[in-house]
């Protein structure tokens, strides 16, 4: 989305938003926080509550490493939908497993334990992509 | 849910509704190609004293470390094991429908095998999903998968009974429930080709092989194949666990039913926002778990399940 908008692109996003209202409002939120990389962090967090991956879909920069958290009280694990990458071990309870994506593409995945349960990481070039903004 | 009350039986819909309100055990009793519950437990074992009795239990979850209200999965399979050892009439043999271990480790497998093993029974395991998380997914098939084909699935004869033991934990796709696959599939089928119709077939599998509720994974996505292959059997009757509550449907000559967790149960379909582990009172624990206690005999009558609790 809008990670890797310029601020001055944002700011107009923002006045914007101010003269529409509340559907914009997400778009304040990057000028509100005070250090992009905090933001950064968060985002490449993948929680795992109630037999479901939130968020469903993240989208991060090749070379992120992402990380995910169970917060379940049963046992979850992660695959890849195609092999694209080695599943996790059982993620007990307050377990995490991380993995570096450094190839762009869509990766699926879902809980070899629960398979019905299942996400999808975007991962985009790590440059270039500011100019496509 | 479509339950059929046959003609040829007492109130079988009476029957079974019977069964989901006994619960601890499951006792099965199938005769005549007919399922039919006795009662509790022991008057069941009373009554058939001359049937093929044999047990099954589930789901104990060895290594489950969930705190309050849980007092340990090994504590609450030892409980129903001393239960089984007090049965007035020894079954024949004792099924396990998987989930023997929450995270597939040496000493989970080990644990259960040392409470499991004080009954003296012959016990026939299939895998559930937690079985099957090591990363070599080897363990299991170790230990309990020899003279097993494929992933652990196998079938044997008791007493004019045809059992076969199914494997839907393994090959798991994105976004599917459970899966038999095509090895599987073909196995089955000819494994039953050449049967008389009139053998009765015990079917257990982990997952239920008829879709529960599918937003949750309960169900199987090739599970109707399977069941059609046993379509010209006068009496199936399918036994599963994974949702760790009792359930029951009949559909036509076959009947399904799923056994209760030793260690902990999950809620009804769609009654909570996830199938996590229900919090129950610790008082009300013990009627949510439990074993079940199965009883064939050759006549005229139909066939037993009864589900005991640990309490209540």
């Amino acid at each position: 989305m809008g990670s890797a908008m310029p601020i001055s692109k944002t700011l107009q996003g923002a006045l914007l938003a101010a003269s529409l209202g509340a559907v914009c409002a997400p778009l304040v939120a990057p000028i509100v926080l005070p250090a992009r990389a905090q933001s950064a962090a968060a985002a490449n967090n993948i929680s795992i509550d109630n037999f479901t991956f939130n968020p469903p879909t993240l989208t991060v920069k090749a070379g992120t490493t992402v990380t995910w958290a169970n917060k379940d009280d049963i046992p979850h694990g992660i695959a890849s939908a195609n092999n694209a990458f080695k599943r996790s071990q059982a993620l007990d309870t307050d377990d995490s497993f991380s993995f570096t994506f450094t190839t762009p593409g869509t990766y699926q995945y879902f809980c070899y334990i629960h398979p019905h349960m299942t996400g999808t990481i975007v991962v985009q070039a790590a440059t270039g992509s500011n100019a496509t903004q | 849910m479509s339950e059929f009350d046959r003609e040829d039986g007492v109130s079988r819909r009476k029957v079974l509704e019977c069964m989901t309100w006994v619960g601890t055990g499951v006792l099965w009793t199938v005769s005549g190609g007919v399922p039919h519950a006795l009662g509790l437990i022991d008057k069941a074992a009373a009554q058939e004293a001359h049937a093929l009795t044999f047990l099954q239990i589930s789901d104990s979850h060895i290594g489950f470390d969930f705190k309050t209200p849980y007092p340990n999965a090994v504590g609450t399979l030892q409980e129903c094991i001393a239960k089984v050892n007090a049965l007035p009439t020894k079954p024949a043999f004792m099924i396990h429908t998987g989930d023997i271990s929450h995270l597939s480790m040496a000493a989970q497998f080990d644990d259960a095998d040392k409470v499991i093993g004080q009954t003296k029974l012959d016990v026939h395991f299939v895998p559930g999903e937690h079985d099957f998380v090591d990363q070599e997914q080897k363990l299991f098939l170790e230990r309990y998968g020899k003279g097993t084909k494929g992933a652990g699935w196998y079938s044997f004869d008791a007493n004019g009974v045809h059992f076969i033991g199914l494997v839907n934990v393994h090959d798991l796709k994105a976004g599917g429930l459970g899966n038999l696959g095509s090895e599987q599939l073909e196995w089955l089928e000819a494994d039953v080709k050449g049967r008389s119709a009139s053998t009765p077939i015990v079917v257990f599998a982990h997952i239920p092989l008829w879709t529960v509720y599918p937003n949750w994974g309960w169900g199987t996505d090739d599970g109707a194949q399977a069941l059609s292959y046993l379509k010209r059997f006068g009496s199936v009757t399918v036994l599963n666990g994974h949702i760790h509550q009792v359930m029951q449907k009949v559909e036509g000559n076959v009947t399904f039913h799923t056994a209760r967790s030793t260690a902990f149960p999950q809620p009804a379909p769609g009654s909570a926002p996830s199938p996590g582990p229900m919090k129950v009172p610790a008082e009300k624990l013990r009627s949510m778990l439990g074993i079940a206690n199965i009883t064939f005999k050759q006549n005229t009558q139909p066939l037993a399940i009864i589900d005991s609790a640990l309490e209540g």
